[in-house]
């Protein structure tokens, strides 16, 4: 048998590691595995329009499937364009694996053509990071990137090859270089502090249970986990955006969403809780609003898997480091090893009937145009049944589907949370549809987030991906004219939608079906029609244009500053507020 | 609006890395990604299979920022250990300098009669120039070239700070 090439060694580490598919772009530089991958027969190649969104819809795969995303670019140009995706991978803790082609090692430093130093400019939004001039090496830095990717705090790891170690074979009488678990990986929690962390919710009075992202990557036990520990302890769970499905919404015990555009209910109950268990979130500036009034009176608990998380914004009194899920599993063995009863939280649960009854979510009926908080409720009410998942872009929409769309389950809600990257969901969409071919896949977007991405629409037609893209279409950039309304006098400097495509056409062009909606009266039947149409469909939902997303939490302002409608949202602020993100 | 700067305490940190292409670049540019200061910054390897080196770190911030430069150097893939030192108890410091003055009659004479006091070497002389050795503590280094800038001084090159736990056990 001849000896393999680098390209040979490099699908073989793919496939050793379960990997089926890979979204890419060729390119000079990734010629010699894409020539490998030439009508392979174990790993399918899902051909996108823009390197962005190839790392996009990696995004999308692995948080819907619970395995990294594999990305294959080529160098330059190839690699610049996919940065976004993995800085976005890197905030959001997605893992992924972005195989980058590079020059020929030889001429590295010469500002070849197409050349970049991707490993420069990816250090610090990666994981971690690798240059392989050795195919000696390749095979173990294989072995050890899908290790990190996936071990601890998941995220993105970036491999550039440059082209002359992709047509190399590795000298076999070279020792190979040995892969180093090099990845802190987290031991089980500490025992005492799972005891006194048990025995502090056991005797609070008004426990609060923070959650996010980490229960999400942890796998479908954790949330499961966090389903037994809420009704053991009988504690009000809210979560950030990125955890949303780890509680199912239809539970007596969820809050909804918290943080800047988080229910009323949700932030008092943070504001007002005596303890708070944290379980893999870390206190954003968008949940937690002004620190300093943050959670005032309250013992804070804090579980994540990465040390660095800990005391980053917050001060907490008891960090415990560990992998969530397996900390609320070891949580309920106390609880029920001690035969605990939950205290008695009437009173707590009084005060939390008494936010909720504020009923923050509503939103001014109309019935000549469609507001758009409806559009989503009845997107929701129309899909709830079926084996659904939901990407968004990011702005106006991606908060109204957060709160007004509602998850039963964990890795159904696919949306850019820490970088908020706009034309991320179609991409991620594709993602997702290619690794849950049976799923509902629909995206969520605005008029002006899905023209980001919009070449992906091609993507789609290619691989019959029956996708579904419901634009909230307001004709504006709306969060950004919200923030200039409410922080700049309304000088809505550069925030409107003009020039908008016909998107029932670009529908058609791509091979798509298009629907517009305009009229509430019009709104289930057309969004009937959507769900029953088998391939892929955009739909125009032209909503009214000047709605506004509440409640809100000012930048800067307390928890309990919260905005509840659109009275409270005008003039221009100082200074200082508008120094704030 | 003002921005507003908290209280500094000064730490020395030394970190076990993985002796390997861009673990220098990916440790000063976390630094600088995520506004901590670095105030000296020394490395080598230090195993005989050239496999590890040791970086010496003198930062400077409020003690939650300290705590948070900790953890996110642990949180770097080459990084094994990071000890600080200010935290951990009694350590040494040192560092090299080389010292270059110039300068002739009594200017001359002083110079030497100080680097004599500071336990400084003649490491190269004409008879015009004295290029001084020094090796102590960042302090004792300062305070001899603001001597030196009275007699002649030309130019400096410091090594940086190297530092180790006193007493029998490894930091």
């Amino acid at each position: 048998m001849s000896a393999k090439s680098g390209a040979e060694i490099l699908l073989k580490s793919l496939i050793d590691q379960g990997v089926d598919t890979v979204f890419g772009y060729p390119g000079g530089a990734v010629l010699p595995i894409y020539d490998a991958l030439f009508k392979h027969p174990k790993i399918k190649h899902i051909l996108v329009r823009h390197e962005a969104g190839a790392a996009h819809a990696a995004e999308g795969y692995a948080r819907s499937t619970g395995k990294p995303g594999v990305v294959l670019v080529t160098s330059g140009p190839g690699a610049t364009n996919a940065v976004t995706g993995i800085a976005d991978a890197f905030m959001d803790s997605i893992p992924l694996i972005v195989i980058t082609g590079q020059v020929p090692s030889t001429l590295i430093g010469s500002d070849a053509f197409q050349e970049a130093d991707t490993v420069g400019i990816t250090r610090h939004c990666t994981k971690h990071n690798y240059l392989v001039k050795d195919p000696n090496e390749l095979a173990s830095v294989m072995k050890e990137a899908f290790f990190i990717a996936t071990n601890g705090r998941p995220g993105p790891i970036v491999i550039d090859i440059p082209k002359d170690v992709q047509v190399a074979q590795p000298d076999t009488d070279t020792p190979q270089r040995k892969a180093h678990a090099r990845c802190n990986i987290p031991h089980e929690a500490d025992i005492h502090d799972i005891t006194k962390a048990v025995e502090l919710l056991a005797n609070a009075k008004a426990p609060i249970l923070y959650t996010g992202g980490g229960i999400i990557n942890s796998g479908p036990a954790a949330s499961k986990a966090l389903i037994e520990l809420a009704s053991l302890c009988n504690a009000p769970v809210t979560s950030t955006l990125m955890g949303l499905g780890s509680l199912p919404s239809d539970d007596p015990k969820w809050l909804g969403m918290l943080g800047m555009h988080g229910t009323y209910e949700a932030n008092m109950a943070m504001n007002q809780c005596d303890v708070m268990l944290c379980l893999g979130a870390r206190f954003d500036d968008r949940v937690t609003g002004r620190l300093d009034a943050f959670s005032p009176n309250s013992y804070k608990i804090h579980v994540d898997i990465d040390r660095s998380s800990i005391n980053k914004t917050v001060r907490v009194d008891l960090p415990i480091i560990a992998d969530v899920g397996r900390a609320i599993e070891q949580m309920i063995k106390i609880w029920k090893g001690r035969k605990l009863k939950a205290a008695n939280l009437e009173k707590w649960w009084e005060s939390i009937e008494g936010w909720r009854a504020v009923k923050c979510l509503n939103y001014p009926a109309n019935k000549d145009e469609i507001m758009p908080q409806y559009a989503i409720e009845r997107l929701y009410e129309a899909t709830k049944d079926k084996s659904l998942i939901i990407t968004t872009e990011v702005g106006q929409h991606q908060m109204w589907a957060a709160q007004h769309f509602h998850f039963q389950e964990p890795n159904k809600w696919l949306t850019s949370g820490g970088l908020g990257t706009m034309g991320y969901g179609l991409p991620a969409a594709i993602g997702a549809q290619i690794g849950n071919p049976d799923a509902l896949v629909i995206d969520i977007a605005g008029e002006a987030s899905i023209q980001m991405n919009i070449q992906e629409l091609g993507t789609a037609s290619q691989y019959r991906l029956p996708i579904k893209i419901f634009i909230i279409n307001n004709q504006w950039m709306g969060m950004v004219r919200q923030w200039q309304e409410l922080t700049f006098k309304s000088r809505f400097s550069e925030s409107y939608s003009d020039s908008l495509p016909d998107f029932v056409r670009l529908a058609e062009a791509y091979g798509w079906k298009g629907i517009v909606i305009d009229h509430p009266d019009n709104l289930d039947d057309s969004i009937a029609e959507m769900i029953a149409y088998k391939g892929p469909v955009i739909v125009d939902c032209r909503v009214t244009k000047n709605a506004n997303c509440f409640p809100m939490i000012p930048s800067g302002a307390a928890h309990t500053d919260m905005l509840l409608d659109s009275s409270a949202v005008t003039g221009e602020m100082d200074d200082e507020a508008k120094a704030l993100v | 609006m003002q921005i507003y700067k908290e209280k500094s305490e000064r730490h020395v940190l030394t970190l076990t890395v993985d002796n390997e292409a861009g673990t220098l670049a990916r440790i000063a540019g976390m630094f600088t990604a995520r506004g901590y200061n670095i105030d000296s910054l020394t490395v080598a390897d230090v195993t005989e299979d050239r496999s590890t080196s040791r970086i010496t770190i003198v930062t400077n911030g409020p003690p939650a920022t300290i705590e948070q430069i900790i953890a996110q150097c642990e949180r770097l893939i080459p990084v094994h250990k990071v000890t600080d030192l200010t935290e951990e108890g009694p350590h040494v410091e040192r560092e090299l300098a080389l010292v270059k003055v110039t300068g002739s009659g009594d200017n001359r004479i002083e110079a030497i009669r100080l680097a004599d006091i500071y336990r400084a070497r003649v490491i190269d002389a004409t008879t015009k120039s004295f290029i001084f050795e020094i090796t102590g503590s960042p302090e004792k280094i300062d305070t001899f070239l603001t001597l030196m800038r009275e007699v002649g001084f030309v130019e400096v090159g410091r090594t940086g700070v190297a530092a180790l736990m006193r007493g029998s056990k490894p930091s």
